[in-house]
């Protein structure tokens, strides 16, 4: 069996599953976002009075954070009352991007399965974990019940092997595998990353992996865990865990490769995710706002290398930067750090930690007729605004470039390391 | 199981929940409301347009994106009777046949209707007939678990079965 499977036949407490299994699995984390009041209706409709395990059940505010509207307000009261009645974890406005604020704090670890009314649920593959978004039905019957139905994902390797080249980083590989694989190549199914270019990087580098799998399709995601896991959930996670291991004679449904030792930066033209081109062959237009930030390109890495590039320069005086620390955990390390200074310095506008105008919400929302430049991770039509603005997705260190010089921008010859060599 | 008839609306390849209900709409909690606001990201006549069973006709990937069950919500409120398609993203498969949303997956559909041709579907065979072509083809067909969920008319009544007997 694969690891994926074992964790399912673990959790539906079978010996064996195999890809098309309907199985009950026990669900260790039950998530809500602040978007969904519908999840308390669900509850009520389907004759919920209390939820089964209150410990494994969490509520997050990152969205409408803090409030842009009275109806979302109104939702997010409903909503903290019903977590404190129930006894419930609840992640105010102040703590971050939905699955970034549960990995921190401890909720997530390997072999576990979580659902979310999040899709982007796939980045705990980054710890070996099973992470799938669901709707409010689906979310509202595991809160009454501990489980739900699954389908057992057959399963795709997409094997990564090389060295990036600097100024290249974990989003330009995600969106070359975009380019090359399309956007419905892994529906139904579950991706597992291998290679070398995967076990060298970080483990923040491997969460962008891991949470665009949704954008191939995938159900949910998964990187056999190391010590870089084992590290990071440290003294968060203190309870015992086993790491799940795939079987040697495991067979894959389907296995690509890509060497990255001379991949370039890429970017996602509008208004498809796997519309990728290189960086360079893409028309230079005037940019009007960049965005660093979300649950994709808003970890510490992500502000290091914006602010490397950054310090000491200025934004481009027509372009807007937007920077969103993807937790407070990382906000904090940020600031002591001095990135956030050499960020506002440069002209950023740094707001509170969340998913900022990625979704189209609120805090910075694009006008018909203006291109952004993003770090985050969909570019569909009217995803962050207007349906007449474009969005470009590019890595954290192509948006800092472009801030500068106002057009889309190659981040090599804006990296201190590349000036000294 | 009730039958489906209406006429086509044809939309394209990967029509994401962000075209099916724009996000700033995610805030609105009354289904009605919702569905005024159906389709709106690509085609911003189809609520006003679109008639009670009509069927939505549509290429791969359809229903990309955000997990967000207002999607279907918006569609099952409007009106249609159905979406066929080449096939679609997981998420939003789930969260429609949840909510009794029926689902049809015919490869290369688009090419075998017009928009505006009547369609009727026989869910239980997988069948789709172009009663305004004569033609009829075969779609794949459902799960006995997914027809059993769309014939309770979606999950919740099953649920409230199942819960009944814990």
């Amino acid at each position: 069996m694969h690891a994926i499977e074992k964790i399912f036949a673990q959790k539906a407490n079978v010996e064996r599953v195999k890809a098309g299994d309907r199985v009950w699995a026990d669900v260790d984390l039950t998530v809500n976002v602040d978007l969904y009041r519908t999840v308390l209706a669900e509850f009520e409709n389907l004759g919920g009075t209390k939820i089964k395990y209150p410990e494994r059940v969490a509520f997050t505010f990152s969205i409408n954070a803090p409030a842009p509207t009275i109806q979302s307000a109104s939702n997010e009261k409903d909503m903290r009352e019903f977590a404190y009645k129930h006894g419930i974890h609840l992640f105010d406005i102040n703590t971050g991007v939905v699955q970034q604020v549960l990995m921190e704090a401890g909720l997530v670890w390997p072999g576990t399965i979580s659902i979310a009314t999040d899709s982007h649920a796939t980045i705990l593959g980054a710890l070996g974990a099973v992470g799938m978004g669901v709707g409010a039905v689906d979310l509202a019957a595991s809160m009454i019940k501990g489980n739900i139905w699954f389908r057992v994902p057959e399963i795709i390797k997409i094997n990564i092997d090389g060295e990036l080249q600097p100024g290249v980083m974990a989003k330009d590989v995600i969106l070359k595998v975009l380019g090359e694989l399309k956007q419905d190549v892994a529906i139904y199914k579950a991706i597992e990353y291998t290679g070398s270019a995967v076990r060298n990087m970080s483990l923040s580098s491997r969460m962008v992996l891991c949470n665009m799998a949704v954008e191939l399709g995938a159900k949910t995601s998964y990187i056999q865990p190391d010590e870089k896991v084992i590290d990071f959930l440290g003294s968060r996670v203190t309870r015992t865990y086993e790491i799940p291991t795939t079987d040697p004679d495991f067979k894959y449904a389907e296995e690509y490769s890509l060497d990255v030792n001379q991949l370039v930066p890429q970017v996602a033209c509008p208004h498809n995710v796997d519309n990728v081109c290189d960086l360079d062959d893409v028309p230079k237009k005037p940019v009007n706002q960049c965005l660093i930030g979300t649950c994709t390109g808003g970890r510490l890495e992500d502000l290091a290398i914006a602010a490397e590039i950054l310090k000491g320069r200025k934004i481009n005086a027509k372009t807007r930067l937007i920077v969103i620390p993807a937790s407070k955990e990382i906000y904090l390390k940020a600031m002591e750090l001095g990135y956030l200074r050499d960020l506002i310095e440069a002209g950023a506008t740094v707001t509170n930690p969340g998913c900022g105008p990625c979704l189209g919400a609120h805090m910075g929302v694009l006008a018909p007729g203006e291109v952004c430049v993003t770090a985050s991770n969909r570019n569909f039509s009217g995803r962050m605004g207007s349906p007449q603005a474009e969005l470009y997705l590019a890595s954290p260190a192509t948006v800092a470039a472009t801030a500068i010089e106002g057009i889309l921008t190659n981040p090599r010859g804006y990296l201190k390391s590349q000036q000294r060599s | 199981m009730r039958k489906i008839k209406g006429n086509a609306f044809i939309f394209g390849h990967n029509i994401d929940t962000d075209q099916i209900i724009p996000g700033r709409y995610l805030e609105l909690v009354n289904p009605k409301e919702i569905a005024a606001h159906c389709m709106e990201g690509a085609d911003p006549t189809f609520a006003d347009r679109v008639n009670a069973g009509d069927i939505i006709v549509a290429g791969k990937n359809f229903g990309c994106g955000s997990s967000r069950e207002h999607a279907p919500i918006a569609l099952v409120n409007v009106g249609v009777g159905a979406v066929i398609a080449d096939s679609f993203a997981r998420i939003f498969y789930r969260n429609a046949v949840n909510l009794g949303l029926p689902l049809l997956i015919c490869k290369g559909i688009m090419e075998k209707v017009n928009e505006g041709d009547v369609l009727e579907i026989n869910l239980k065979e997988g069948k789709v007939s172009n009663i305004s072509t004569g033609k009829s083809f075969n779609g794949e067909q459902l799960s006995d678990y997914a027809l059993e969920i769309l014939s309770s008319g979606g999950i919740k009544p099953l649920f409230k079965k199942i819960t009944a007997e814990m």
